[in-house]
């Protein structure tokens, strides 16, 4: 079904009519719930410039305490992609190997991790480790949680991807007397990172939402910054920053997310339009992985 | 073993807890995404906007900060869920519907245009198009990929665990304080739990997607 339209009829006077008023009854009770909100907010008092310029005044610390939460924020997101990216195609040649007693514990690994929530493999780390003897702080424990479970995804990805390349490209490498090592690493390899690419992309916005997961094991990350922060203003001026402060957090996160989204989607484009990719299929993450916190298939 | 039998109250209400959980958002989800997905596709432009809206705000919104909102934003236009649990239960519907939608608009897609081209030979208007002819097939093909998002979805409960609501994480956490010589059991007990939800849907998943796959 690729066209949207083939649905329905293409609406005529009379419906485009009805759409219409619909459309103004919506929109019109849309903007008196917004209305209502603004209202209660203003009510409250949450409105008031003074209460908003918190924000952006350098006196108060706010930028910089935010700025460096993203800084935070995108430091473990940056250290766990480029580590899962690095194992997740280990992982992956390692599953595709044709010895089994490569491919077998390989396999057990991928599915493990995959299967475990994302949470409780960082507090796995946070808790347990330390006292095995192995010294691991908030960041460390996030970016390994955060590794751990993306190296396995990524390896799912990678697999799919290198299985994808076109059979006769693996063929014609072998014809022409290439090594298996050969073939991965000169044939198969560059077609699948190039497809793979805007996959990679979507899968570090997946991890950048994944890492506000720091606010449970308490890695000052943006939500964690935020909290501190209003308890740090809760206590010398009393509940008047708090909704402000939230707010900023969470703005920050998802403009940061939808630029990645933007750009992911940029390169997808690219990609399709590339003729030394020999991609036929829309390549897409599946909608369990872009669920992150632990999101991906359990083995059957 | 002694571990076990010890804090078994705990660990079953955590459970039951993480299950009625994931059940409970999981049908939210479920309802919600099919609509988002069929508004997504209507004739009605300024539904297929705000679907394709709150899709990709949702998308890109961690489910932590949803859980955030849901639990200490709202009180600010004097709204609030009468318990933690529902604040848990509402954050991730809200989150999931958003993947739902996105499952189920790309099995509307595999769905052959020649059937809903029949269907509105026949004079079918949308609604009746959508609803026995193409969302039926639709559901067919997605049960894979619904089925991960569900075990996605169990997984996520995990969040919760944040937010004051003693599912199996939050249960971790408080053993581990308690038991901490017995972290490694602690910790096994509990992926043995989450693993007890997750491998029998995986199996189920199979299953149905056996019993109701289409040839094509």
């Amino acid at each position: 079904m690729s066209s949207p339209t083939v649905l329905f009829d293409i609406p005529g006077p009379r419906a485009r009519r009805r759409h219409r008023i619909g459309t103004f009854v919506g929109g019109l009770v849309l903007l008196i719930l917004i209305g209502l909100a603004l209202w209660r907010l203003g009510s409250n008092g949450q409105l008031e410039p003074a209460r908003w310029a918190v924000l952006f005044d350098p006196n108060s610390g706010v930028p910089q305490a935010f700025g460096r939460a993203l800084v935070n924020t995108l430091e473990v997101a940056a250290v766990a992609m480029v580590a899962a990216t690095v194992m997740g195609a280990l992982l992956a040649a390692g599953r595709l190997s044709d010895h089994r007693w490569v491919r077998v514990p390989v396999t057990a690994v991928i599915e493990f991790f995959r299967a475990v929530p994302l949470l409780i493999l960082i507090l796995f780390c946070l808790l347990y480790l330390p006292t095995a003897g192995i010294p691991i702080g908030p960041f460390g424990a996030l970016a390994l949680g955060l590794t751990l479970y993306n190296m396995a995804v990524l390896a799912e990805i990678f697999r799919a991807g290198i299985l994808s390349v076109d059979r006769g490209q693996r063929e014609a490498a072998f014809a022409l007397g290439m090594r298996k090592t050969q073939v991965m690493t000169l044939v198969l390899l560059p077609q699948a990172v190039r497809r793979m690419l805007p996959v990679l992309i979507a899968q570090l916005v997946v991890l950048l939402k994944d890492s506000s997961l720091g606010f449970i094991v308490g890695y000052f990350e943006l939500l964690r910054q935020a909290r501190s922060l209003v308890e740090f203003f809760n206590f010398k001026f009393g509940d008047l920053y708090t909704f402000q402060l939230y707010v900023a957090a969470a703005l920050i996160y998802i403009a940061v997310n939808l630029l990645l989204s933007a750009l992911a989607r940029y390169v997808e484009r690219r990609t399709r339009g590339n003729t030394k990719v020999a991609a036929t299929a829309e390549v897409q993450l599946p909608a369990d992985v872009q669920m992150g916190g632990g999101g991906g298939a359990v083995p059957v | 073993m002694s571990f076990l039998a010890d804090n078994f109250a705990l660990l079953r209400d955590a459970f039951l807890t993480t299950l009625a959980l994931g059940v409970c958002s999981g049908i939210c989800a479920l309802v919600l995404g099919t609509l988002l997905a069929a508004m997504r596709v209507s004739p009605v432009k300024p539904l297929r906007g705000a679907a394709t809206f709150y899709v990709e705000v949702f998308r890109n919104t961690p489910l932590t900060v949803v859980f955030f909102f849901l639990a200490f934003g709202i009180v600010e236009i004097d709204l609030q869920f009468p318990t933690r649990f529902i604040t848990a239960v509402a954050a991730l519907s809200l989150y999931t519907a958003a993947f739902v939608c996105e499952a189920v608009r790309s099995g509307i897609n595999s769905v052959p245009p020649g059937q809903a081209e029949a269907a509105r030979a026949l004079g079918l208007d949308f609604r009746q198009t959508l609803g026995t002819i193409v969302l039926p097939q639709a559901f067919r093909t997605v049960v894979q990929p619904l089925g991960n998002v569900w075990i996605a979805l169990a997984k996520n409960t995990s969040i919760a665990a944040g937010f004051a609501v003693t599912e199996l994480a939050a249960a971790l956490v408080r053993l581990s304080n308690q038991n901490a010589d017995k972290l490694l059991a602690v910790f096994l007990a509990i992926v043995a739990a989450y693993l007890v939800i997750t491998l029998p849907s995986a199996w189920l998943i199979g299953v149905i997607e056996r019993r109701t796959a289409i040839l094509r």
